[in-house]
């Protein structure tokens, strides 16, 4: 079964070991380490910003009714905030993006002329690993 | 023929001319799975919009913000947030390393048939459960608007399940994409225009409008109320007003990155890049649309009134008699078969995730061991669990009939999606340790939390007066046990808490040792699936 389901997916087919190796480079740790970099922050940032509104709408009403222009109060802004932080975070998040897709481009190439070179083909017939 | 009978006809002629076009082109498993992946990025943006922004969102945020005001925008608040977590999370690993359906990416670390078993259960709960909720608001919508054409709530069902099946059996995952794209473009051209003319009978003054939100006048039990609608606290009230707020900012959150409709339009795409930009685009569109939800909302509150919606067909008529009031009958059909447009494009987007996953994820992979035997089979039977699940919704929405609650049927949905679906995708993704016994114990542990914890909260259990009758009566008439409407901040973290659980109770080092594997095609998308030729 493991074959067939190998076999099912993409053209890029590895074995074990050359996976791992990837995993392993410097190229590919500078990757994660770039995303995590933009996305932990990220995330922890939206979540609270989030949720900050229905925990200050349900446990703080008086607050939040606070006018500030005209009948316009503290949670009608509050709420209408929320989706131009979503959409600043996204446009950043897309910005940032191109530095993952120049990082992961470098890693694919090198990986498929490995694949091609013929060095590799022997191991290519060999590809039953233990599993 | 009345106006909104000839609109809704238009509208159906178009989509079924797409259907044909697309019937030509959808040759092989790709293409009618997936549309070959060569869907553009501002393209399947737009039907992710059209996936996403359902009847729950047009006619009811429109009606929850009419009848209980600036509660009601917190629902369009985290419809909206929600996507970040599909953009940061899930949308581009999830193109990056599957093929057709969410347990695609389970599958490739853990052992395939027991995961994707149960993620389709899971898959195909949350489908139908959405879906009937779709039909019988499809049904009731129908019937009232074409009441003078002779048209009720049984025949209007009908007519909808026959549609989506010959969408969805015949056009595949292209005609679906494309009939998501026009009712997404109709849906927000209504939008605007129906605020342009709420801004316009303001004379375009934002204080006046403003001004009329801070005094809605209405009658509650005979007395005449004034309430300012942006005050909150109208929906959500004490003593658990703020925890089933929070808990359906939960829901909402974690819930739209675990729904299956969403997640399938992914692979779409021709690569992770293109899928980014598709939440993007999706993300631009769904955050004007629920802004606009103020003017929607709000306008059907001040201009139209609690007492006048309430005795014309009830909260979800609010955006349909907001454009009555504003311009007429024409654009009051105009709104109305947007709204048609509005669910048939859903039903169409649910119903091929689930035939999708039936025919992939059971059919293929568990019951024949990820062997297709014969060259198109697996889109044969698909084309007939499509039929199928139609079939069975009809009758269930029938069954139900028009004055059932369904409210709590989307609720369930996205509560089911958030506890069941999206932890075991995270830990998929993230977790070196995770294994087979965590993701069905996850999946099982997230689905029966979810579905439990409903059946024992206020949407199914109440004491009803005696007066009340029908199927707007509560199911079980008790005191709920569960105080919220919303399960999902104790579903979720049992959800999670099972997955952890069980992959601690077990080990599975092949499932550590493929991690790498995941990790590395999930980040970079080598060896992704690629765009097929047409």
């Amino acid at each position: 079964m493991d074959s067939a389901q190998t076999a099912e997916v993409g053209r890029f087919q590895a074995q074990q070991s050359e996976w791992d190796r990837i995993a392993g480079t410097q190229e590919f740790k500078d990757l994660m380490a770039t995303k995590k970099v933009f996305i932990v922050p990220a995330f922890v940032f939206f979540i609270v910003y989030y949720f900050l509104l229905p925990v200050l709408v349900g446990y703080a009403p008086q607050f939040m009714a606070t006018k500030v222009i005209g009948v316009v109060n503290l949670a009608y802004l509050f709420a209408l905030s929320q989706f131009f932080m979503a959409w600043t975070i996204a446009w950043l998040y897309v910005k940032a993006a191109g530095d993952f897709d120049k990082l992961a481009k470098d890693i694919i190439e090198k990986a498929e002329s490995r694949a091609q070179a013929p060095a590799q083909i022997p191991s290519q017939t060999s590809k039953e690993v233990a599993r | 023929m009345s106006t909104p009978l000839v609109m809704f006809l238009v509208f159906i002629a178009i989509t079924l001319g797409i259907t044909y076009w697309a019937s030509k082109r959808s040759a092989g498993t790709s293409a009618y799975f997936a549309a070959s992946r060569r869907v553009t990025g501002w393209q399947n943006g737009i039907a992710v919009a059209g996936d996403y922004m359902s009847a729950a969102s047009f006619l009811g945020i429109a009606g929850i913000i009419a009848f209980q005001g600036y509660d009601g925008f917190m629902y369009s608040v985290g419809w909206l947030v929600a996507y970040l977590t599909v953009l940061l999370v899930v949308a581009e690993p999830l193109r990056n390393a599957g093929r057709y359906t969410m347990a695609d990416v389970l599958a490739y670390r853990l052992k395939p048939r027991p995961v994707r078993a149960m993620a389709s259960v899971s898959t195909l709960t949350v489908s139908t459960f959405y879906m009937i909720a779709q039909m019988v608001g499809a049904g009731v919508l129908v019937s009232v608007l074409l009441k003078d054409s002779g048209i009720n709530y049984k025949t209007a069902v009908i007519g909808v399940g026959i549609l989506m099946i010959v969408y969805v059996v015949f056009g595949g995952m292209l005609a679906t994409t494309w009939v998501q794209i026009i009712k997404a473009i109709l849906l927000m051209a209504g939008t605007f225009l129906l605020s342009i003319l709420v801004l316009a009978h303001f004379r375009f003054s934002f204080g006046d409008f403003f001004n009329a939100i801070g005094h809605v006048t209405y009658h509650e039990k005979g007395q005449e109320v004034v309430k300012d609608f942006l005050q909150p606290g109208l929906r959500f009230k004490p003593p658990y007003g703020a925890l089933d707020l929070i808990s359906l900012g939960l829901a909402l959150i974690f819930g739209t990155a675990g729904l299956p409709h969403i997640l399938v339009r992914f692979y779409t795409v021709p690569d992770a890049k293109t899928a980014r930009s598709s939440v993007v685009w999706a993300m631009a569109l769904i955050g004007s649309f629920y802004i606009m939800t103020t003017f929607l909302g709000f306008g059907a509150a001040t201009i139209v009134g609690r007492d006048f919606i309430s005795t014309h067909g009830g909260t979800n008529m609010s955006a349909p008699l907001l454009a009555q009031a504003l311009a007429g009958n024409i654009f009051f059909a105009f709104i109305s078969s947007i709204a048609f447009a509005t669910i048939l494009a859903v039903v169409a987007g649910l119903t091929i995730s689930a035939s999708t996953s039936f025919a992939h994820d059971l059919w293929t992979n568990v019951i024949h061991k990820g062997v297709e035997r014969k060259a198109g089979e697996e889109v044969l039977v698909a084309r007939v669990s499509a039929f199928v699940v139609g079939a069975v919704a009809i009758t269930i929405a029938i069954l139900l009939g028009p004055t059932a609650n369904v409210a709590f049927l989307v609720g369930l949905a996205f509560a089911v999606a958030a506890s069941a679906n999206l932890p075991v995708i995270v830990l998929s993704i993230f977790w070196r340790r995770f294994n087979t016994v965590g993701a069905v114990t996850g999946l099982a542990v997230g689905l029966l939390a979810s579905i439990g914890l409903i059946l024992i909260s206020p949407s199914i259990m109440a004491i009803d007066p005696p007066t009340l009758t029908g199927a707007a009566r509560h199911l079980i008439q008790a005191k709920a046990i569960f105080p919220l409407e919303n399960p999902g901040i104790l579903s979720i973290p049992l959800g999670f808490a099972g997955a952890i659980v069980g992959t601690l109770l077990s080990h599975e080092p092949t499932s550590e040792h493929k991690f790498n594997e995941l990790l590395v095609r999930s980040n970079t998308g080598l060896g992704a699936e690629r765009a097929g030729a047409l």
